[in-house]
């Protein structure tokens, strides 16, 4: 309980030296007394049953960072995507590396929360847009606003797609011994506008960290986001991750969530339906080892006729890793005519590795297409022997179908250079020196 | 002459629960209230030995610590338990020897709902324990099945002839602090069935039970056991019906099966306690727990035909200890009105190479909320463990719900686990293929509600068969053939 108190009594040093818009600091306050009131979740929370946190709260965080940290380029290079031309948004230790950043203002806004928070040009928008769509009764959240200051703020006007992506990188550099981080983005799409973004949070060193991170996000009519999320962090990071998408009319919201590192991680990732014909895609892949722990918790609110979602997990545990996999779906009264479609498929390598998979449907509608799998399974042993007979050594033909079970999900990944960064990955990952490019 | 989705749902709401008369006989009904006082005279009243006293006292002293659950997906108010008589046994003699001795209204109530027990003596070769309230009255073909060594009496009496059976195996698959009715119903059990097949023995007609509850104001609260031993086989039947009753009644049951090595045990039951009117008014509380343990090479299943209740909560569970031991469940729940049924399984792998199978159907109607909770865990040593699970769920209407919460923990790698679930409707083009060939809307949907349900009506045993027909129509008909 030490964190959470520690959370509390600095709430209002830190109230006093950020200075935003005023109704920013009611949000704030207003958070901060939900998180309060809420506490950390404990294992006896059906949410958090499967994902102790007690290690991870027990440490002795530093809130925020007491260095000015800087870092070269070279450094850090190979974790940006770096083969193609994007804007970036870069943070090192929480605060804002203009160096290391790309940003822009011309036909749309990328750049700082921070900036969006303080300026009254942002204030519509702000109060639009910020903390709309954020639960209120989760504890994680609730403390991401009452500490929210800086994250990246992307504004596409109507019908301007995006000539190049996006990447919002957090790097923390391990000068203060354990440090939290607590990013916050908000990312509104206009009406047929089109965006990529991939977000990635990296420790450059084996200190701990802990990322509590908000994102929200608002497709317009007719949107298209492109979200990709690289989770490769080191063994001492860990990550709770709070993504909420609105959806408009027609509009397209894709999140493919790749999770192969870091101690803990926790993805919930929320879409809401506001009107017909959306469409909702959730993706991931998951290849974890050692201690590791990977837990999504997808939720799918369907409350609009026809509408359309899809969900496909694959995971791959080795060692004495845990993998967690919690979908909702949720389909509302009026929301005939619904697609819903969720698939998890997992592997476990090792005997020791664990599972938990709770596929859950929650339908009020009678004309619907609903359905869920869940699959545990080994690898074929047949088709094994096949490859081996054909030469192919052991090692790489159990990468060769590890990769094609993992593979759906890559199909969709629209950029080119994201795809073969994870082919990179993968490939690192299953000890194999194969490209899986064709 | 067209038969209308419209006209059935209006049918379904309006059709009147049949069997919901009142046995007017008179009763020997406890005062109202649960203390220790009243779980000593209960077993005072049973003639109980002491260590059977002392049983269900341990169970009280723990119920009294507990909290009611709250985590399932139903709402009701909760039952005053200050507020329930918990023992009541019809007036007559304790004892008959044949069908002259019984009170004929008794008879007559059975006549109602079907069960002629001549009828079911020449024809069905089905010995019935009849549970009428809390003291079995009559109980048939006790002479055949004691021929081959089989004990099949009411618990009562095994605990007086058969203690050291029971003292042994009671409470061992569910505890009594197990969970809070389970502690409820180890403190209060009235009556229920006792069954033992003995070493190599295969019980040679199908055993049946049928509870019913009558008394006003009288939660009843059943304990079975049934204990199959090694190699040997039996088919167990349960089916229930309730007469109409304005203020909701308590059903607490508990089951426990133990199938030692190489037996197989086959539990059916159909429940059709009453549901509660259109309104939702009145209604039984269906709350409970049955578990079964399996041991080397055994196997258990469970099939269950779920009709009745305002509000169910129940998972019939195995616990595969043994290895190559195998688990099923089979399950078809109705829903309709303002019906809340929360039910599932639990399958627990701990041996190698152990099976399990789950397939469970969910129909919701009217304004009711159906439920699929299941839990499918491998444990670490259970090697080679292989688990599928199909839920699917038929919503009639737009005022219905159908929800599912599988659970599935593996924590070994050789485990092998499918789990598939469905939600849809009786598609329009569906129906339209059927009338294209000359089937009219009414036979088309019973043709496709049974279609939808026939893998698990296959699973029940040819007696039963008929009787889950008869229940379901209640709950659906005009849309059953």
């Amino acid at each position: 309980m030490q964190l959470e108190e520690k959370l509390m009594s600095s709430f209002v040093a830190f109230e006093s030296e950020v200075d935003t818009l005023a109704p920013v600091h009611d949000v704030r306050e207003k958070a901060l007394k939900s998180f309060e009131k809420l506490g950390f979740p404990t294992k006896k929370n059906e949410e958090w049953k499967y994902t102790p946190l007690n290690t991870l709260l027990k440490e002795d965080f530093h809130i925020f960072s007491k260095h000015d940290n800087t870092i070269e380029f070279k450094e850090v290079k190979q974790y940006f995507i770096h083969d193609i031309d994007t804007f970036k948004i870069v943070f090192v230790d929480g605060v804002y590396n203009s160096f290391l950043s790309e940003t822009t203002h011309e036909g749309a806004d990328i750049c700082l929360l921070s900036a969006a928070l303080t300026q009254s040009k942002y204030k519509k928008v702000i109060a639009d847009y910020f903390n709309q769509m954020a639960a209120e009764n989760d504890a994680f959240t609730s403390l991401n606003t009452a500490f929210a200051k800086e994250g990246a703020y992307i504004y596409i006007p109507e019908k301007k797609i995006l000539e190049k992506p996006i990447q919002i990188i957090h790097f923390s550099t391990g000068n203060d011994a354990a440090l939290m981080l607590q990013p916050r983005n908000l990312i509104v799409v206009g009406k047929q506008a089109e965006v990529q973004i991939i977000e990635r949070h990296q420790s450059l060193s084996s200190q701990k960290v802990f990322t509590n991170s908000v994102t929200e996000i608002y497709a317009d009519q007719r949107a298209q986001v492109d979200y990709y999320k690289i989770q490769n962090d080191q063994e001492e990071a860990s990550l709770i991750d709070n993504t909420y998408i609105r959806q408009e009319k027609e509009s397209h919201a894709k999140v493919h969530t790749f999770s192969f590192g870091g101690k803990l991680t926790r993805n919930n990732l929320n879409f809401f339906h506001n009107d017909e014909r959306i469409e909702s895609t959730l993706k991931g892949i998951t290849i974890i080892e050692n201690k590791q722990l990977v837990d999504h918790h997808t939720l799918v609110h369907h409350a609009s006729p026809n509408c359309e979602s899809h969900q496909d997990y694959k995971g791959i545990y080795a060692d004495t890793s845990t993998g967690v996999f919690n979908g909702k779906v949720i389909v509302e009264k009026e929301a005939q005519k619904t697609n819903a479609f969720q698939q998890n498929n997992n592997i476990l390598i090792d005997d020791k590795a664990t599972i938990n998979s709770k596929p859950q449907l929650e339908i009020f509608a009678d004309d619907v297409k609903c359905s869920h799998g869940c699959t545990i399974g080994q690898l074929d042993e047949d088709a094994l022997f096949y490859l081996r007979t054909r030469g192919i050594p052991k090692k790489e033909a159990k990468a060769l179908m590890t990769y094609a079970f993992a593979n759906n999900v890559l199909e969709s990944v629209q950029i080119p250079s994201v795809k073969s960064r994870i082919n990179k990955i993968i490939a690192t990952k299953l000890g194999v020196d194969l490209g899986f490019d064709v | 002459m067209g038969y209308t989705e419209e006209e059935l749902k209006k049918e379904l709401e309006t059709k009147e629960y049949e069997y919901g008369f009142y046995t007017d006989i008179e009763a020997d009904t406890f005062p109202v209230g649960l203390s220790e006082e009243i779980v000593i005279a209960i077993s005072q009243r049973k003639k109980e030995p002491k260590w059977m006293t002392q049983w269900r006292l341990e169970a009280y002293k723990v119920w009294k610590e507990m909290e009611e659950p709250d985590w399932a997906n139903v709402n009701y108010t909760k039952p005053d338990f200050q507020a329930i008589s918990y023992y009541s046994a019809p007036k007559s003699k304790d004892k008959y020897n044949s069908l002259d001795e019984v009170d004929p209204e008794l008879l007559d109530t059975f006549k109602r709902l079907g069960i002629s027990i001549d009828e079911q003596k020449k024809l069905a070769g089905v010995a019935v324990d009849i549970v009428m309230d809390s003291v079995s009255v009559a109980t048939t073909f006790k002479d055949t099945l004691a021929k081959k060594g089989i004990i099949f009496c009411s618990i009562s009496e095994a605990i007086q002839e058969h203690p050291e059976l029971v003292k042994k195996y009671l409470g061992t698959v569910v505890p009594q602090k197990d969970n809070y009715y389970a502690a409820l119903n180890s403190a209060v059990f009235s009556d229920g069935s006792f069954c033992y097949i003995p070493k190599g023995v295969r019980c040679p007609m199908e055993l049946s039970t049928y509870f019913r509850i009558n008394q006003a104001g009288t939660g009843q609260f059943e304990r079975t056991l049934v204990i199959a031993d090694k190699e040997s086989y039996v088919s167990y039947l349960e089916g229930c019906t309730a007469p109409s009753r304005d203020e909701n009644q308590l059903h607490a049951a508990v089951v426990e099966l133990i199938a030692l090595d190489d037996a197989e045990i086959k539990y059916s039951t159909v429940q059709n306690w009453f549901p509660g009117d259109k309104d939702g008014k009145g209604g039984v509380f269906n709350f409970v727990t049955k578990r079964g343990i399996c041991h080397d090479r055994s196997k258990i299943s469970w099939t269950q035909v779920e009709t009745g209740s305002a509000v169910t909560w129940k998972y019939p569970s195995c616990i595969l200890k043994g290895d190559h031991s195998i688990g099923e469940f089979y399950s078809i729940a109705v829903t309709n009105n303002l019906q809340q049924a929360d039910t599932g399984t639990k399958m627990i792998h701990l041996g190698k190479d152990t099976k399990s199978t789950i397939i469970s159907k969910g129909i919701s109607a009217g304004k009711s909320q159906n439920s699929y909770r299941g839990l499918v865990q491998i444990n670490g040593r259970a090697e080679n463990a292989r688990n599928f699970s199909q839920c699917d769920s038929l919503l009639m209407g737009n005022a219905c719900g159908a929800h599912t919460f599988p659970y599935i923990e593996a924590k070994n790698k050789t485990a092998k686990i499918e789990h598939e679930a469905t939600t849809s409707k009786i598609g329009e083009d569906q129906i339209f293929y059927c009338n294209q060939r000359g089937i009219d809307t009414e036979k088309a949907i019973a043709l496709i509600v049974n279609g939808f349900s026939k893998e698990v009506l296959n699973k029940l045993p040819m007696e039963f068969a008929v009787e889950a027909q008869k229940l379901l129509e209640i709950s659906l008909e005009g849309s059953v053939g």
